[in-house]
């Protein structure tokens, strides 16, 4: 009987609350066995998971970012750019005659300015996510004209700071962060989990996680119970730009180089993604777990398809294919 | 009505200073060559921007319409190269249908599973970016190889002066079908049930389905016109540049929405008419081609569309205030 009661709460729970993720967890499983089936001697390889292991991380942070926009129901159309812009600014502070004299010498040297160029690039990012959290809480555009615009700006910026050409030659510390290993895992892979536990933490410990729920599930009703709705929206667009940034580090890290117009595609796949995970982009629904199984779904799916040799613009197409998919499925998976 | 007449006074008035400031800096601005270049930059945008502005009186947005025009014109004319046929009237209603049988797919997907018109046009561009890519392939079909009627059809012009270096410069007639399509969709938007239901349904979706809106037939009403219009839009692009290029439009989007929002429509829905758009329209394409009479770096064009959609949405919602919590 004990082992009874134990047993019932978790099936309600995998029918219930976290069907989705039971449901995602299916879907990546299934996605796992038909690539590895298609072609089994190339997916099941180690490096082909290794090489996942690399590209994912970037493009995991920008999903959670976006998914942290949308718990309120906007949307950031502006993290790509943020992060081209964050690895721009970063890679001019490497150009910088005296840093480069002093990254060339090697040593502590190396390894300070590079912690300087991560606090640049994250300073970038933040001072982005602050800007869009302006315009959106307090000047009270909606969220896609304002991201749109200030995507515009931070891409153009890039240009400006660019003339065009990609930036290349970061020092060797930097590149580390995008290509590295700790203890037999790539090093950006790290850096995912770290984002991942710390959102996931933040969104589901803390005041600042519950408000966003509840402004997301009901802004008038948010309002009405004395919560600082405006400040908490600024709060969650500086925390968006934050992780921008963050994946601009990794992108510019693994590439060495960086440009004003890197991962244009990246936008519609990190909405994707989100969605995908379970995260409702009207606001109030989203979990970083789901949005961690969605990624690593679609991962899976674009290296299977990669192996398969489709061609790119295929690949587009069942992503916007799955999109649309997904938003079927949603629909009818939720109560009417 | 008053306060609308009133958004379009001050989008004009705004308008005519950029055009003294610009004309003080760079009289070329006031050259017939410049000022008929101008008036071509508005047509292939104008007509898209005339679709994104009904959608976003229904209070909507489409992104996925740079790739329906992509689509329209280069299927269009690869048909038309691979079937050797040379017309116009035959390959714009071609054009037309595929517009309308994407803006049905982007309205089925709206309105049936009821979700943001953002995530699903974000879908379908990427769908048929990429199958016209994937399966068309990435080949422009240049003017050797265009279909010579149509290339004869974008090169009209209605009045042509010889400039002062002494090359000749005609005004495109393509900006008569322009104006053609903008009176149209004003008769349709102001004097048809159809045009005010898509206005009421833009203030108040539920309030329009309890005064007896068709909700459906409005939303489909709604992006199939958007779609013909992107359809029709694309190629007469390619008439017009005398040649088709799959990856043509990208980025576009943003443009054309900035447009529409400095003409004051309202994303939140129910606000929006067609001169403001044209003056929006008007407006954005003369300061990006002013930048380089200007003498401003090209690189800061886009810092420059960026900081107007955001000028002008900031005065949009300050307007719209009221309507928020």
């Amino acid at each position: 009987m004990a082992v009874e009661a134990e047993r019932k709460p978790l099936i309600r729970r995998l029918l219930g609350e976290d069907a989705a993720i039971v449901q995602l967890a299916a879907i990546t499983l299934l996605i796992f066995a038909v690539m590895a089936g298609l072609n089994p001697d190339k997916f099941l390889r180690y490096y082909n998971f290794e090489s996942i292991s690399y590209v994912m991380p970037e493009l995991g942070i920008l999903c959670i970012a976006m998914m942290v926009a949308m718990l309120t129901g906007g949307i950031d159309l502006s993290i790509v750019a943020i992060a081209n812009l964050a690895a721009i600014t970063a890679g001019i502070y490497f150009r910088h005659p005296a840093v480069a004299e002093s990254i060339a010498a090697g040593g502590a040297g190396a390894v300070l300015h590079t912690i300087m160029g991560v606090l640049i690039a994250l300073t970038v990012g933040l001072a982005a996510g602050l800007l869009n959290g302006v315009l959106i809480a307090r000047l009270r555009i909606i969220p896609i004209l304002a991201t749109l615009g200030t995507g515009q700006v931070f891409a153009g910026l890039a240009l400006v700071l660019t003339g065009g050409p990609a930036i290349a030659g970061y020092p060797q510390a930097w590149t580390w962060i995008g290509t590295g290993k700790l203890l037999g895992i790539a090093a950006p892979f790290w850096i995912l989990i770290v984002v991942a536990v710390v959102v996931a933490v933040v969104l589901r410990r803390t005041h600042l996680g519950v408000n966003l729920m509840l402004i997301g599930t009901n802004a008038r009703a948010a309002v009405f119970a004395g919560i600082r709705s405006s400040r908490m929206i600024l709060y969650s667009y500086a925390m968006t730009g934050l992780m921008a940034a963050i994946a601009g580090i990794l992108l510019s890290g693994r590439t060495n180089s960086a440009k004003a117009d890197f991962g244009s595609s990246y936008l519609l796949q990190a909405v994707l993604i989100a969605v995908l995970g379970g995260t409702n982009p009207a606001g109030g629904k989203g979990r970083v777990a789901g949005v961690l199984l969605a990624l690593v779904a679609l991962m899976l799916l674009s290296s299977g398809m990669q192996i398969m040799r489709v061609s790119n613009f295929m690949i587009d197409a069942v992503w916007g294919a799955f999109l649309v998919l997904v938003i079927a499925i949603n629909y009818l998976r939720s109560p009417k | 009505m008053r306060s609308l007449q009133s958004t379009e006074a001050v989008i004009a008035a705004v308008l005519v200073v950029v055009m003294l400031l610009i004309g003080l800096i760079n009289p070329a601005f006031w050259g017939v060559d410049n000022l008929f270049s101008l008036a071509r930059a508005n047509v292939v945008i104008g007509i898209m921007a005339l679709g994104v502005l009904l959608i976003m009186i229904s209070g909507g947005i489409d992104v996925s319409f740079p790739a329906i025009s992509a689509a329209a014109l280069y299927i269009t004319v690869r048909t038309m190269v691979a079937l050797d046929y040379d017309g116009v009237v035959l390959p714009f209603i071609a054009a037309s249908v595929i517009g309308v049988l994407l803006g049905t797919f982007n309205a089925f997907i709206i309105e049936r599973f009821r979700m943001i018109p953002l995530i699903v046009t974000l879908g379908t561009a990427s769908i048929v970016r990429g199958l016209v890519l994937g399966l068309l392939g990435t080949s422009i079909v240049n003017i050797n190889k265009m279909p010579k009627e149509l290339i004869a059809f974008g090169k009209q012009d209605l009045v042509s002066v010889t400039a002062q270096n002494g090359a000749t410069v005609g005004l495109t007639a393509m900006v008569l079908v322009y104006i053609g399509v903008a009176v149209v969709m004003h008769i349709v938007l102001r004097h048809t049930m159809m045009g005010r239901s898509v206005y009421a349904y833009g203030g108040d979706p539920e309030s329009a389905r309890r005064a007896g809106v068709n909700t459906r037939r409005t939303i489909y009403f709604v992006y199939c016109t958007a779609g013909l219009l992107a359809g029709f839009a694309g190629l007469l692009h390619a008439s017009m540049i005398w040649q088709a290029n799959p990856r043509d439009f990208i980025g576009l989007e943003l443009d054309v929405i900035a447009a529409v929002v400095l003409g004051g429509a309202s994303i939140f829905g129910g606000r929006g008419s067609v001169l403001g758009t044209m003056i929006g329209v008007f407006t954005l394409v003369m300061i990006k081609n002013s930048l380089i009479l200007m003498k401003v770096d090209t690189t800061w064009q886009r810092v420059v569309v960026g900081v107007i959609i955001i000028a002008a949405t900031a005065i949009t919602a300050w307007r719209d205030r009221k309507k928020l919590v």
